[in-house]
């Protein structure tokens, strides 16, 4: 979508769970979908005389992500209160940083898809709190909210970018991105559905040519790349046809509904949270040593694009298949194993990215969660790969291990799906169907070059039926042509 | 500096405070005099001195990541004012 006369200015805060067992104050669990309150404690619940302590690993998760966008690591990073009153927030205020983030200046290298690339600034990022949950409908009675406070105290990195992206595309791909650094360097599980990461947009427009910015709108809280480019789509629409229509875009909140796709406006400037930011006097200072630093740096684990670049190198994957599998690293993972297995690495891609992507999106189920583990894929391919089955049976192969019915050989011999290779046998059956059809052959026979080429599926179809579907198609193709070839 | 009327009435909203009409005054007078005392600190000359954001000279512990805390839900929600479901329950909250 885009409109003539003008261009669109995008930046994004991202929000990202970090995989930690505990919360970033206190030892109470981070582990998703525990009932209600079980996993908030004194701490979380800002109990009167309670005193946060920073979790280790935390700190590290935020560490990492620095040094894979190359970006300078606070060495002495503080603490903040960001006063508001809400009551998903116990405390009255979110324990955050501001003027010294654990993480600076970085940069982020999105690709797109006519092949350029584009560098993305990030400005800092910073570890902070998790809010809990207010839920407005449910069993308890009418005119209250329900507060769930598991999440509260969840650690988080949010990640602020610089205006640089100038479209949807370019923000989704920056989205994506950040997804694939955080998930390969495994600081964040990545899971969008249960908002382990969530996304700000902020969005401008200006006319084309002008380098003034143009007043911007935020819309909030976006969990799925889908809904962030329609809200993106929709609040760039909104703006231009406003300003058009002579109006003037109002800086606001906003948030966008992707089951309803409505956008609304949350509150303006005018009524905007004044945070009132002091340094939390609980927190002392954090240092992060060079050594500490360093050992990270030392074991952080292989980035996207290395990976990218590995999988080309040692697989001979295309670049397209590269980026597909390589930049989630759940997937980079399930692809390895599939190809290690089976020893056919460019089936093991594309069954990986075909039937079982296809699968797993269907049933909106994600790698992690496949019930075809990739040992069991691999075992699969490697069939398909010495002509044992066909493709043909090897998605009903496929059908079966999804059902449960085991490894690809326990789901042939079950099933019978035994492709028959054996020249001697599918000669025979090829004369046979030859013989029991001497009409298509005589027509075969008086039909030119052209013609010939369209009949041959006919006896294809005759000798695969023959065979129940399981001659091996490529071997029958031959001998059908050469025993063809010797009747005209 | 003194601080107004207005903002006394704007910092009570934000913090969810009640203030009454016949405190409000007093609140107004303490208030200004704590900021008068910035006002005296503000005189200092601090070019070249970092930003402190803790007067202790020492750095944040860092804990281990274990899971040390068990479920007191019931002991927690025995002394909150209302809930249902294991869930706390507030005055209706929309933003």
């Amino acid at each position: 979508m885009s409109y003539s006369g003008w261009e669109t200015v995008i930046g994004l805060e991202v929000h990202v769970q970090l995989a930690t067992k505990t919360k970033i104050f206190s030892g109470a669990s981070t582990d998703f979908g525990a009932e209600a309150n079980t996993q908030a404690c004194a701490v979380d619940l800002a109990m009167p005389g309670t005193l946060p302590v920073l979790n280790k690993q935390a700190v590290h998760y935020a560490v990492m992500f620095g040094l894979a966008i190359d970006a300078e690591i606070g060495q002495e990073s503080a603490f903040e209160r960001k006063n508001y009153f809400y009551p998903d927030s116990p405390k009255g205020y979110q324990t955050t940083q501001l003027e010294k983030p654990i993480v600076g200046r970085g940069n982020v290298e999105i690709k797109l898809a006519d092949g350029r690339t584009k560098n993305v600034r990030i400005h800092h990022a910073h570890l902070e709190e998790d809010a809990g949950k207010s839920l407005h409908e449910g069993s308890f009675r009418h005119g209250v909210s329900g507060i769930d406070l598991n999440r509260a105290g969840t650690p988080l990195i949010e990640i602020v970018s610089e205006p640089d992206m100038s479209n949807a595309e370019e923000a989704i791909a920056f989205a994506k991105k950040l997804h694939s650094i955080v998930t390969s360097i495994g600081i964040c599980d990545g899971e969008m559905s249960q908002g382990s990461m969530r996304f700000d947009v902020n969005v401008s427009v200006r006319p084309t040519g002008t380098s003034e910015l143009g007043t911007r709108t935020e819309t909030k809280n976006l969990n799925s790349f889908k809904f962030m480019e329609e809200a993106i789509h929709k609040e760039v629409e909104r703006q231009i046809d406003l300003i058009e229509d002579g109006g003037t875009v109002t800086q606001e909140t906003r948030l966008y509904n992707g089951d309803t796709k409505v956008a609304r406006s949350m509150r303006s400037k005018e009524e905007a949270n004044d945070y009132r930011y002091f340094p939390c006097p609980d927190l002392l200072p954090v240092i992060v040593s060079d050594e500490t630093v360093e050992e990270l740096r030392r074991n952080l684990p292989e980035l996207p694009d290395a990976r990218q670049a590995r999988f080309v190198e040692q697989y001979g994957l295309s670049d397209y298949d590269a980026g597909v599998l390589g930049s989630d690293a759940a997937m980079a993972t399930y692809f390895e194993v599939t190809a290690e297995t089976s020893g056919n690495s460019k089936l093991a891609a594309n069954w990986t990215m075909g039937e079982l992507s296809a699968r797993l999106n269907s049933q909106d189920l994600s790698i992690s969660k496949s019930p075809v583990i990739a040992e069991q894929l691999g075992g699969l391919v490697a069939r398909i790969a010495d002509n044992s089955i066909s493709g043909k049976m090897a998605k009903q192969v496929f059908e079966g291990m999804w059902a449960g019915e085991g490894s690809a050989d326990e789901v042939i011999e079950a099933r019978g799906l035994k492709q028959v290779s054996d020249s001697g046998a599918l000669e025979q059956m090829v004369t046979d169907v030859l013989t029991a059809n001497q009409g298509m052959v005589d027509d075969y026979i008086k039909s030119d070059e052209a013609k010939r080429k369209k009949k041959l599926g006919g006896f294809m179809g005759k000798i695969m039926q023959a065979s129940k579907g399981q001659a091996n198609p490529q071997q029958v193709n031959q001998i059908l042509a050469q025993k063809l070839s010797e009747l005209v | 500096m003194s601080i107004e009327r207005q903002e006394i009435e704007k910092l009570a909203t934000l913090s969810r405070i009640a203030i009454g009409e016949d405190t409000i005054t007093e609140v107004s007078q303490r208030l200004s005099s704590v900021l008068e005392l910035v006002d005296q600190l503000q005189a200092v000359n601090t070019e070249g001195v970092a930003a402190m954001s803790h007067p202790m000279k020492a750095t944040q512990r860092l804990r281990e990541d274990e899971v040390k805390e068990i479920n007191q839900r019931e002991a927690f929600q025995a002394i909150a004012p209302d809930t249902e479901d294991g869930l706390f329950l507030v005055p209706k909250v929309i933003e």
